[in-house]
């Protein structure tokens, strides 16, 4: 009987709407879970630094393919976004000292609103010229940051106070990473659950035919709108968090290349897929972290070391094209290839 | 006055080689609907390899260029065919972020042959100065509004002239028509690809006369998108009008106002064309209700 099962049936549109619709799920769930309270354990100072990076990567990541992935809208403005909410938060804390939790407040509902307006072209445009009209976005909000000295501080630094929660300061890599990993999880529950909701849906319906979505109710320009705000939103958490761990802003971190990892992540990960997100900028940013790590088994002045930061970058790019060319839906498909396999042995398909 | 006749001939060149670059960039999408965002690292190795080959290996400038434009039209067809060929019919944002990983790639390229020390680029144009109308402009941009009117009317004749030129024209109008006439279109894409290496070596050859070899070239290829945007996206003449006004906007805005605002307006004047106009001065109107 087990032998012949080659799928899950839903009853009822309960069980169809179950975010987990079997017990392996929650084993997974489980040992998921388990791995993100152990890491931080057995993890070196350097890895734990990489986690962190990590961590907040996630956010922006899901808030990146909430609007490229699932709404269809392409964003080459992710690195102006989250120097939004990286400068929002930074500014807070250090002109009015208020509360970091109203700095991050303030961080999403500014990026959110930066994002929105800067989303209105998507309502007249689509595909390259969006992506085109989002490039621009990036490079005015950088040059914004870079040259309104009486608001962000122009090319110095922006330095910050360490973080104090209810009395407690945060201080070093493994404390801040229950506090990444707690809003990385937060940004992961609510991007998976924000698709079983009617708003999640009309982001679907645009993405799959925007003409169709309209004729069955869908206001397209209302929801490209929305999903700007929404992804704008998850992206300037993450601009916040940086601004708090780091304690140090420059403008050099939001450059047009921060856009262009993030839509690496998702594009590596898979678009239109919150797991996929995660295990993308899992990905992204470790590929380069344990190139650098190989590099220091490298002795003296070898090839490899010389070059590291142009190797770096030959295999990121490679990985985006070789993604693209071979498996464009990413590891969320790869994944679910693997679960296949195994669910269906010794029958190919 | 004298400023001015500076400002000019200062905008007017670098929008002459924005053109140039413009241009390459015109001649993918209008054939294949492909965004190429290489184009900048295009320029980079246009350079470089001009630079390698006059520098290095001691060659006569013009059997260098010769062998640029031959590197150039190899490595866009190779691309053509290994990279664009598999995504055909893949969603718009796969076709984006290929070209994007390829000028990755592509830059890391340059870093790992050449590094990262910016290079005098040989003297085979002149970079004295001469005296125009009271003003004093460099002769080497004179020179490369010059050699860009040259390229530009060479490309203008293979199109209205050549059987290859017609047979891309007509893939840009409608593929399958063009098929059934028995026009390859696989041929016309790598040739389009090809072309616009060339095109990216004229225009990187001429940049790095004016402002040196190093990696601020590729940073140069960004410019070009609003360039073709105010232009039109399909549009030779767009790509053409279009590096012109933009390359005047940046020269009037750094003389006149400056503050670094020369750096944001060709952005923001992007972002205006956008919104009023979408398919820009030239560009065909696609009109589609939603």
């Amino acid at each position: 009987m087990a032998a012949t099962t080659t799928g899950v049936y839903h009853t009822t549109y309960r069980a169809d709407l179950a975010l987990r619709h079997t017990k392996t799920e929650y084993v997974r769930l489980a040992l998921a879970l388990a791995v993100v309270v152990g890491l931080p354990f057995v993890a070196s100072p350097y890895w734990l630094t990489v986690l962190n990076q990590i961590g907040i990567a996630i956010v922006g990541a899901i808030g990146l393919n909430i609007l490229v992935g699932y709404t269809g809208q392409i964003s080459l403005g992710q690195g102006g976004f989250l120097a939004v909410g990286a400068y929002t938060a930074g500014m807070v804390a250090t002109k009015t000292g208020a509360s970091p939790l109203l700095g991050i407040l303030a961080a999403v509902l500014v990026t959110a609103a930066v994002g929105t307006f800067f989303g209105l072209p998507a309502l007249r445009l689509k595909g390259l010229y969006l992506a085109i009209a989002t490039l621009a976005s990036q490079q005015i909000i950088i040059w914004v940051v870079t040259h309104w000295e009486f608001v962000t501080g122009g090319v110095d630094a922006l330095v910050l106070e360490p973080v104090t929660i209810f009395g407690w300061t945060i201080t070093g890599d493994r404390e801040w990473y229950w506090v990444i990993a707690a809003f990385a999880g937060l940004a992961t529950v609510v991007g998976t659950n924000l698709f079983r909701t009617g708003v999640g849906r009309a982001f679907v319906a645009i993405r799959d035919q925007d003409i169709a979505a309209e004729v069955i109710g869908v206001n397209p320009a209302r929801y490209k709108l929305l999903a700007f705000a929404v992804s704008s939103g998850f992206v300037g958490l993450a601009g916040a968090l940086t601004a708090y761990w780091t304690q140090i802003l420059t403008w050099e971190r939001f450059t047009l290349d921060v856009s262009i990892l993030y839509l690496a992540m998702i594009i590596v990960g898979g678009l239109g897929s919150i797991s996929g997100a995660v295990y993308g900028a899992a990905f992204i940013i470790a590929l380069p972290a344990y190139l650098q790590q190989l590099s220091l088994r490298f002795q003296g002045d070898s090839f490899f070391v010389r070059n590291l930061p142009a190797l770096q970058l030959l295999i990121f790019g490679a990985t985006i094209v070789l993604f693209l060319v071979f498996e464009p839906k990413g590891m969320a498909r790869i994944w679910q290839r693997m679960k296949d396999y195994f669910r269906l042995w010794p029958f190919r398909y | 006055m004298a400023t001015f006749v500076q400002l000019t001939v200062t905008g007017l060149s670098n929008g002459a080689i924005l053109a140039l670059a413009a241009l390459g960039f015109v001649l993918i999408y209008k054939s294949s609907s492909v965004i190429n965002f290489a184009q900048g690292q295009f320029l980079l190795i246009g350079a470089y390899v001009v630079w390698a080959l006059t520098v290095e290996a001691k060659l006569h400038w013009a059997v260098a260029v010769l062998g640029a434009v031959l590197v150039a039209i190899a490595l866009g067809i190779v691309v053509e065919r290994l990279i664009l060929r598999p995504l055909v019919g893949q969603p718009i944002i796969s076709v984006i972020m290929v070209t994007i990983g390829l000028s990755q790639v592509l830059g890391a390229l340059v870093l790992i042959i050449w590094g990262t020390t910016p290079r005098a680029f040989p003297e085979f144009i002149p970079s004295s100065s001469v005296d125009l109308l009271g003003a004093q402009v460099g002769a080497s941009r004179l020179w490369a509004l010059g050699l860009v009117a040259v390229a530009l009317v060479a490309f203008a004749l293979f199109f209205t002239r050549s059987r290859h030129g017609i047979a891309m024209r007509a893939v840009a109008d409608d593929q399958q028509a063009a098929l059934a006439m028995g026009i390859s279109v696989r041929r016309v894409f790598a040739l389009a690809w090809a072309l616009a290496g060339v095109s990216a070596v004229v225009g990187g050859v001429l940049l790095a006369n004016l402002v040196g070899v190093s990696g601020e070239i590729s940073g140069f290829g960004l410019l070009v998108f609003p360039v073709v945007i105010l232009g039109g996206l399909d549009s030779v003449l767009g790509a053409v009008v279009g590096g012109a006004l933009i390359g005047l906007l940046t020269a009037y805005t750094g003389g006149y106002v400056g503050g670094g605002l020369e750096t944001v307006i060709p952005y923001v004047a992007l972002v205006l064309i956008l919104l009023v106009k979408p398919y820009g001065l030239f560009g065909q109107v696609r009109i589609e209700r939603v």
